[in-house]
């Protein structure tokens, strides 16, 4: 591998944007491919699948083998709310492999003693997401109840295009949400990506449960779609 | 973390960039039960200094030696490891599963 192809490999990373080397692992013939030259690559469907899948993989081509070095920025996971699902969520995503961040401006709920070992901002979200670089590969989960604090992360989230936004909340409560994005001018077609009320439908209860049916629907989103702004396979 | 892959190739570039010869090996295919998903590296320095993992242990040491020749000639090759099999594999994987490694030099 060239020196040159290895550091902007580890620049990507490094900047959280995609990017996969690809390897003739006959002739040693390399090249890198950013993640968005992907779509206009002669290998545009065999990259984003891979990319999707997050995995690194062998693949032929007309009778030739390349290995493909897939390098997705790791998902991370916003919460907004420092609340009681948010407290079985983080140990939860820990052990399936996300970094997880914490935001909330209520000192009180905001604690290092309820949040071991987790990244916990006690600070506003309008004002901490711009340091945050919110982007595609983060999924929001607004978890407050409280438009003032929920509202700035939403509109962030979808300005994002993060994989996924997920809002706690009856329907009722949802429908105003959807009113006042509305007002902010985002579109239906915006505001349907948003899963409310938030988690997969497994009948939980307890904040744990609904902590497990959370996770579970953003791995889905993670995992199951292609990610909006890239090729469909 | 210091294990994970890609903080492995960071160091492989700073190993580079210090002026030593390196190479990288990757996990490229996986067959049955192995260790090590594909995409691991492996990293070796002209020394023999390696860090990373490409079979948690079985099949290092053949890697490392293979680099060496990789480091010196330059020429990418791939390395096919199998269950032990002393007809078949010098060295080999005690769980049963196959491996292909790719071993190519940093220039």
């Amino acid at each position: 591998m060239r020196l040159e192809l290895l550091q902007s490999l580890n620049e990507e990373r490094a900047a959280r944007r995609a990017a996969i080397l690809v390897t003739d692992t006959q002739s040693g013939e390399q090249r890198l491919v950013k993640g968005a030259d992907i779509a206009g690559d002669a290998l545009a469907n065999e990259l984003g699948a891979a990319l999707r899948m997050g995995k690194s993989r062998s693949i032929e081509v007309d009778g030739r083998s390349y290995f493909l070095t897939v390098q997705a920025p790791p998902a991370r996971i916003i919460c907004i709310g420092a609340v009681h699902i948010s407290q079985a969520l983080a140990p939860m995503a820990k052990l399936a492999d996300f970094d997880l961040t914490i935001i909330d401006p209520r000192t009180a709920f905001a604690t290092p003693e309820r949040f071991p070992d987790v990244q916990l901002l006690a600070q506003w979200p309008q004002d901490v997401l711009p340091d945050l670089a919110i982007d595609r590969y983060m999924g929001v989960c607004l978890l407050t109840h409280d438009p003032k604090i929920d509202d700035p992360a939403l509109i962030a989230a979808l300005r994002a295009d993060c994989f996924y936004i997920g809002a706690l909340g009856s329907r009722k409560t949802h429908a105003k949400r959807v009113e006042r994005m509305m007002a902010e001018g985002f579109s239906e077609a915006d505001l349907a990506r948003i899963h409310a009320p938030i988690g997969l439908d497994i009948g939980s209860v307890s904040p744990a449960e609904i902590a497990v049916s959370v996770l579970g629907e953003i791995i889905a989103a993670l995992r199951k779609k292609p990610l909006r702004t890239e090729p469909k396979a | 973390m210091l294990a994970s892959d890609d903080d492995i190739l960071s160091q492989a570039e700073a190993w580079k960039s210090a002026g030593k010869g390196v190479a990288i090996a990757t996990v490229i295919e996986t067959w049955g039960s192995a260790p090590r998903p594909v995409g691991s590296h492996l990293i070796i320095d002209e020394e023999g200094n390696f860090l990373g993992s490409v079979s948690g242990g079985c099949v290092e040491g053949a890697v490392v030696a293979e680099a060496a020749d990789v480091i010196a000639d330059g020429k990418p090759r791939t390395i096919e490891f199998g269950v032990a099999d002393e007809t078949a594999w010098r060295v080999g994987l005690s769980c049963g599963g196959r491996i292909r490694v790719f071993v190519e030099r940093v220039d």
